[in-house]
């Protein structure tokens, strides 16, 4: 019978846990551009090693969303990795490029 | 005169001397034109990320020199028709990529 009633006191806890605003650490780690942080000025399309940082595993261009570049050098990196592409230098399509 | 860049890959089948003849050919014709060379880079045999003419590798070149406008055409036309030329790309660098290759370019020469 006991555990019934802890069963309902939990659900009460749980009522007034959700009633009021929930604690979920909201401030996550402010995101930066890395270009603008450390000072690059040209992404260059003859290094596919670093441009690998830009692309998903299957050779897709991630978002900015995802990388935190600022938009300024979020086209530039678009460029240089088609540039790569062209050269054969990246892979269009890839699989498990990572 | 602008600042370029040209990366081309040659078709792999060819031997070690018409690789040289080509890309002297290319030199010479950028010398008549009155371009003035900054830098040839040799890659050598690279393999290629994905096919090109059912080759997996080729020999990557490149240049970079200072050229009037008008001859990036006349040496595209002379790429386009080389049937050994299996890509290129022509580059215009602004300042910031002329610094940056002044960078690579010394780089490269104190690792060799």
């Amino acid at each position: 019978m006991s555990s019934i009633e802890q069963q309902a006191k939990g659900k009460k806890d749980g009522e007034i846990r959700y009633l009021t605003p929930l604690n979920i650490e909201t401030s996550k780690q402010k995101r930066y551009c890395r270009f603008k942080r450390s000072g690059i000025k040209y992404i260059d399309y003859k290094d596919p090693d670093f441009l690998m940082a830009f692309v998903n595993e299957q050779g897709k261009i991630l978002p900015r969303r995802l990388t935190g570049t600022s938009l300024k050098y979020q086209r530039k990196v678009a460029v240089a990795v088609k540039r790569a592409r062209h050269l054969a230098l990246m892979p269009y399509v890839g699989d498990l490029l990572k | 005169m602008n600042h370029y860049e040209t990366v081309f890959i040659l078709n792999p089948v060819l031997s070690d001397d018409q690789v040289k003849e080509t890309v002297k050919k290319y030199e010479d014709f950028l010398d008549s034109k009155g371009a003035k060379m900054v830098n040839k880079e040799n890659w050598g045999l690279k393999k290629l990320a994905y096919p090109i003419q059912h080759k997996k590798s080729g020999f990557y070149h490149l240049f970079e020199y200072q050229v009037e406008g008008e001859v990036i055409d006349q040496l595209e036309l002379l790429f386009r028709r080389d049937e050994r030329m299996m890509r290129f790309l022509t580059v215009k660098l602004d300042k910031h990529a002329v610094a940056w290759a002044e960078k690579r370019v010394k780089r490269n020469n104190q690792k060799a």
